[in-house]
């Protein structure tokens, strides 16, 4: 629980920007992909917005020596581009622009009366497990940097 | 589909940055969804206690439903088939482990703090996607 409840806390919140901002609804998402036709710049305002609060946040976190509920903090600090990197950010562009759902808005979308976010979801997993598999069986070609 | 008017994208952006902040200041973790669901599902042995994830993957459909409810209710218009669903679900959860993050992780938190690599990420999915919706619309689609 002690865990349990931060979490589920971040997540509600996180979940109600998602539908206060459309993001759900891949369309919109898809809209803002589509630079060279109907362009729709609510994701951009979006993502701004979102940086200002959770720079902040970034910026608080210089001057304490532990989060709030913890022993300490878990920032990546690698700085490698590396080509696992790309690859999987220019696979995981393709896929979000296919039908325009990313992670969050896919998870969210599963309570909002739509069946294909669940199938989007199931196939996300699937993804996510194929990666598992293949990590542990070539372990130096996909490389685990956080 | 109606324009959302930059006020609202505005105020559903600071709920989303500020949900990632309180995560991270809260519990020290980052508020990756890719990462997060990778965790509650036990597909990734990442590093956010599994109850944590799971508390997190719980409660964003939870405030999905609970601002559709009282709040806005949101379309969610989807017109990709079974098949491209299925291609695209497989290439973002393994693309989002590859790459290690999605909008939220790199795009939301790794922007925020600068990070070399979270800045390479975002651009190149952006990229990608921008690509692949061009080609999707205006060179397949016509």
């Amino acid at each position: 629980m002690r865990d349990f409840l931060p979490g589920l806390i971040v997540g509600v919140i996180f979940g109600a920007g998602l539908v206060v901002s459309d993001m759900v609804n891949p369309a919109r998402v898809q809209a803002f992909l589509d630079v060279f036709g109907n362009w729709d710049p609510t994701l951009m305002f979006v993502m701004g917005a979102a940086l200002i609060p959770s720079a902040i946040g970034y910026l608080l976190r210089r001057r304490m020596t532990r989060p709030l509920l913890g022993k300490q903090f878990f920032i990546p600090t690698s700085r490698t581009v590396n080509r696992p990197l790309l690859l999987g950010a220019a696979l995981f562009g393709i896929g979000w622009g296919l039908v325009g759902f990313c992670p969050g808005p896919a998870i969210a979308g599963l309570v909002l009366g739509a069946w294909q976010p669940w199938l989007f979801v199931a196939a996300m997993l699937v993804g996510m497990g194929l990666h598992r598999l293949l990590s542990a069986s070539r372990p130096s070609a996909l490389r685990f940097e956080g | 589909m109606e324009p959302v008017t930059p006020l609202v994208a505005v105020a559903g952006g600071l709920l989303i940055g500020t949900a990632a902040a309180l995560l991270l200041l809260l519990t020290g973790r980052i508020a990756g969804v890719s990462g997060l669901a990778a965790t509650a599902t036990r597909l990734s042995a990442g590093g956010t206690p599994r109850s944590q994830a799971t508390g997190f993957i719980v409660g964003l459909p939870l405030g999905a439903a609970l601002t559709a409810l009282f709040i806005r209710t949101p379309e969610v218009a989807v017109t990709s088939s079974v098949p491209l669903l299925i291609l695209a679900g497989l290439l973002v959860g393994f693309g989002t482990r590859l790459g290690n993050g999605c909008t939220s992780g790199h795009g939301v938190c790794g922007i925020a703090r600068l990070s070399p690599r979270s800045l390479a990420a975002t651009a190149t999915f952006m990229a990608s996607a921008v690509a692949t919706v061009f080609i999707l619309r205006h060179v397949i689609g016509g």
